[in-house]
């Protein structure tokens, strides 16, 4: 396949950035989309320009490093998938793709299509854990039964891998999607019901304090969501911090 | 030097107690005076800094990747060991440590994997309190299911994605020390060398990935917990930065690096499909619990089916060749790893493999769904002759076991696997290599530590499914925090490590250099170039099957790359900021190493054993031919100036708990 793309070059966080056209060709459908940028930079390095930067680690959908803002979609054209699983034969010979880096507030450019998620991880300081010792004197775990359905809804929540996906897709830049499947996760266990009012409301601050959207119940996250967390938990969490705002 | 693995006196069953009893202890007031280093925040690491810091000492953590949520850890599918004995079905500490010691070939240290048999319930209550969601009986109590190589039920997971939910629940442990100031973490640091003084590790050297910044970071102890060097074959089923950087650089500041060469390679894995190829996937083991590996019989139909002439289902029953069962009839497709690989090679190598490259076997699922269909069919009593609703019904069943391996596979291969075979060869996995370390987890430099992957214990050679994630949070939970506490009791009135020490000048100076030198350097191949060549001399010679001439073309070979590199490397851009040709650099530099001293290591090993196959070593039937009388030793190198220098330390191995027999699944 021929290609034509148009990728977002920006040296670092401090300089202006622009949109960049790059032909290439030879592009086997076989090819993922980040195999595809491989090859992009081999060329550029052989004409001794600089390589496109951009995130990536496992190259198998479960890490949540890879990003990219494909044909205005987060993780691109496919369903259920990120980045580093897609596909070129998600495409045309011909095609012309625009490649972003996941453009918002809390999530700076640091170069090229990289960007800094950290503010994922400081919501996560405020309040995404269970606070039992790591000491190993903790009771046998099945003195802990779970029924079996929370267990599995627990786990699908669970199963956000942290992308950035839903931040990138929702017209707010809402965070709700991310933090809502956290709180989730513990909502739905015995295991640290006790401290359920401090975490919502630490979390939930600090989203907001990281200078995230709000959350106007578009839906869009859902969709793009390569795990497929679901609304559900949006509602699960409002509950959980509508309660805590009672008792808080 | 001499070893000194440090193994404590006594019964092998009272010998982790006893020393619990007796090391010294640090008094928590003054673990705050302490200051420790973890290089890596996978399971290891993770779950070290966060125990570390609970008790009270300082961490710094540190880690490449812009979150210590996505470690390569991240990516483990199939579960994680625990004699829990739960299922009631005979499990017990003594199994566990049996089971790894058999599996692992009598390459193992016995009081190290004892401990970890010991310590394996803990970790499923520790990750419970934690609120890792594992899968669940009906009846509301953890679930388990079984593995290569035991018979028992003893592994716990969380559908195909274990390793994710325990590193969660690690990270999860860490940001509750992050917040509360006691870990420091520092993400997008990539450390790049060792600070010794006075004969002690008290440092690193680590550049800011994102700045472009060389930072000068002190401790009392360090840490690695880097992971393995499964990509110095390039190609491997490890995540894209997984490199061998941090324990090669202690390597070469003095700790010794144990058995290169064991080193696992997983039999399904997605097939490569060109040279564009970045990376492989697993496809995990419990899919061999249902699937049956075959190839054709004839060597024409294998050719008629490489040229698309002819398709796997066009072939009857009789015209395959199911060869594991052929040749394992009491194990079958359940044989372990190591020789699920080699057999699939070996079909391959005779002109039997099914893709465009000759290098696949088929994996396939059609009797399993007409197994379950009919059984559904009974059950529901619906006609058992209705084929068409016999394999929707059987279809269904196989969806909801391996339903997302299968839509990972359709959508790397854009074919169907519940209409055709899965394509799956054998691709390089985990390392069972790494840092020396005696029973505290000490390499060979004091006050220097190595846990998890990165270290070379526990696994022998050859580590059994599900046994990594328990080892990785055996040793940062609960084995490090004791060990490291012992070392550290005299240092308390020690006080900050200054950073403007001459040793730490003179390391971060030798860091720049090489920065500067690739910079610089106006080479004409990229690096991955270089990491590609390197790859396919591991791959063919050093790879599933070695021999002596192939293992000394590749030394030879692997030196002349090296200085290859170092002459016609181009590395774009500059030092000052992001720069990810650069890090490749510097991580392909330390394989150019490693992968000399891999060789070496397998040409000095005059024998067969689990992922170590020299072909000069086997049994007439083709299977691997241990040499206990003259190898059941640990081979540990010491870095002399250059790896084909190295010198060999042997810690012999003792086993006074269990016989050494050979290892047969016929
Ligand atoms: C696809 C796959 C499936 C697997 N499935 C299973 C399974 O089902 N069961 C099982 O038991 N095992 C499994 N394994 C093996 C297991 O996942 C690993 O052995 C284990 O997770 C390694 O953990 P670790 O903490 O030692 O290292 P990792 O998780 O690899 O962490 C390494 C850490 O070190 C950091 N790091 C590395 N170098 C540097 C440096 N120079 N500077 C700073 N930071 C650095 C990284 O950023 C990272 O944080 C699987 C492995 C793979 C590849
Ligand atoms: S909720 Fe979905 S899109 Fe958002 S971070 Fe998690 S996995 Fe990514
Ligand atoms: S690179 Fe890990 S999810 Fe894409």
């Amino acid at each position: 396949m021929k290609l034509t793309l148009k990728i977002w070059r920006q040296k670092n966080a401090a300089t202006e950035g622009k949109i960049v056209e790059y032909p290439i060709d030879h592009i086997e459908p076989d090819m993922s989309f980040l195999e595809m940028l491989d090859i992009l930079n081999d060329e550029l390095i052989m004409k001794g320009d600089e390589p496109i930067a951009f995130d990536h680690d496992c190259r198998e959908g479960i890490c949540g490093m890879c990003s990219l803002y494909i044909n205005g979609e987060a993780h691109g054209p496919d369903r259920g998938v990120t980045t580093c699983q897609l596909h070129m034969r998600m495409f045309k010979d011909g095609d012309t793709i625009f490649i972003e880096p996941f453009r918002a507030k809390a999530f700076p450019v640091i170069k090229d299509l990289v960007v800094d998620r950290s503010s994922f991880d400081r919501i996560q300081h405020a309040g995404g854990f269970i606070s039992v010792n790591t000491s190993g004197n903790t009771i046998d775990a099945n003195t802990i039964p779970i029924n079996k359905k929370d267990a599995d809804t627990a786990f699908d929540a669970a199963a956000c891998i942290g992308c950035g996906a839903c931040v990138a897709t929702c017209k707010n830049s809402s965070a709700m999607l991310f933090v809502a499947a956290k709180v989730s996760q513990y909502a739905l266990l015995p295991q640290g019901r006790i401290e359920a009012t401090d975490r919502v409301l630490n979390m939930v601050s600090q989203m907001d304090a990281e200078g995230f959207g709000n959350c106007t119940n578009t839906g869009a996250c859902e969709v793009e969501c390569p795990k497929g967390i679901s609304l559900e938990n949006i509602a699960r969490m409002n509950r959980e911090y509508m309660s805590a705002s009672l008792k808080g | 030097m001499a070893l000194d693995s440090k193994i404590p006196s006594g019964p092998i069953s009272d010998k982790w107690t006893n020393y619990k009893d007796h090391i010294n202890l640090v008094n928590p007031a003054n673990k705050r005076n302490l200051d420790i280093i973890i290089v890596g925040t996978g399971l290891a690491g993770g779950s070290a800094a966060a125990t570390l810091a609970e008790l009270g000492y300082n961490v710094k953590a540190f880690c490449f990747q812009d979150s210590p949520r996505r470690a390569h850890s991240i990516a483990a599918q199939g579960g994680i060991n625990a004699a829990k004995n739960y299922k009631g079905d005979g499990d017990s500490v003594h199994r566990l440590f049996y089971d790894t010691v058999k599996g692992g070939d009598y390459r193992a240290r016995e009081a190290n994997v004892h401990r970890l048999a010991e310590v394996s319930g803990n970790i499923i209550d520790q990750c419970v309190a934690q609120g890792v969601p594992l899968a669940r009986e009906y009846g509301g109590l953890l679930d388990n299911r079984s593995f290569g190589g035991t018979l028992v039920s003893r592994t716990f997971y969380a559908q195909g994605q274990t390793g994710q939910q325990l590193l969660l629940g690690a990270y999860s442990a860490m940001n509750r020390q992050i917040g509360r100031g006691k870990v420091k973490m520092h993400n997008r640091h990539e450390m790049l060398d060792l600070v010794i003084v006075n004969g002690k590790a008290r440092g690193i050297i680590a550049r800011n990935l994102v700045t472009g910044e060389i930072e000068r970071h002190s401790a009392h102890a360090v840490v690695i917990a880097s992971g393995g060097y499964g990509n110095v074959f390039f190609l491997s089923t490890n995540a894209m930065g997984s490199n061998a950087t941090a324990a090669w650089k202690i390597h070469k500041k003095g700790a010794f690096f144990a058995n290169p060469c064991y080193t696992q390679i997983h039999p399904t894995c997605i097939p490569v499909s060109g040279d564009h190829q970045s990376k492989l996937t697993l496809m995990s083991e419990s899919l061999r619990n249902d699937g049956r590996i075959w190839v054709p019989a004839k060597l024409e139909d294998a050719q008629a089916i490489r040229e698309g002439k002819k398709k796997a289902t066009d072939l009857s029953e009789v015209e395959r060749d199911y060869f594991l069962e052929r040749r394992y009839p009491a194990f079958g497709n359940l044989v372990p790893r190591d020789v699920a690989s080699r057999a699939a090679k070996e079909r391959c190598d005779a002109g039997f493999g099914v893709n465009k490259t000759g290098e696949a076997v088929y994996l396939d699922f059609a009797a399993a769904i007409q197994r379950y269909g009919n059984e559904q069919a009974y059950v529901k009593g619906l006609d058992t002759k209705d084929t068409k609703l016999v394999t929707k019904l059987g279809t269904e069943i196989v969806k909801s076991k391996y339903g997302n391996l299968f839509q990972m596979y359709y959508k790397i291969v854009d074919e169907d696997p519940y209409t055709s075979p899965m394509m799956i060869y054998p691709a390089v996995h985990y390392t069972m290599g790494g840092t020396w370390v005696d029973y505290n987890l000490q390499t060979t430099i004091p006050g220097c530590f190595s846990i998890g992957e990165s270290n070379f214990s526990d696994h022998g050679a050859n580590r059994l499914g599900a046994s990594a994630l328990m080892q990785g949070l055996a040793d940062g939970y609960f084995v490090l925090p004791y060990t490291i506490g012992d070392y550290l009791a005299p240092d308390i009135k020690m006080g900050t490590i200054s950073t403007d020490l001459p040793e730490f000048i003179a390391a971060e100076k030798a860091v720049k250099d090489q920065i500067d030198k690739f910079i610089n350097n106006k080479g004409t191949h990229s690096v991955d170039y270089f990491h590609k060549k390197l790859g396919k001399i591991m791959w063919d010679k050093v790879g599933m099957a070695r021999n002596e001439k192939g293992l000394n073309e590749a030394i030879v070979e692997i030196a002349a790359l090296r200085e290859e590199f170092y002459k016609e490397v181009k590395v774009p851009g500059d030092a000052n900021g992001l720069n990810q040709e650069l890090e490749k650099a510097t991580r392909v530099a330390d394989f150019l190493e490693l992968g000399e001293l891999f060789a070496k290591d397998a040409l000095h090993r005059n024998e067969s054993c689990g992922g170590h196959f020299r072909e000069e070593y086997q049994t007439e039937e083709g299977e691997a031919q241990r040499d206990d009388e003259n190898f059941a030793y640990v081979a540990a190198w010491e870095y002399t100036g250059k790896p084909s220098e190295a010198v060999l330390h042997k810690e012999p191995l003792v086993f006074d708990n269990v016989k050494l027999v050979q290892r047969s699944y016929k």
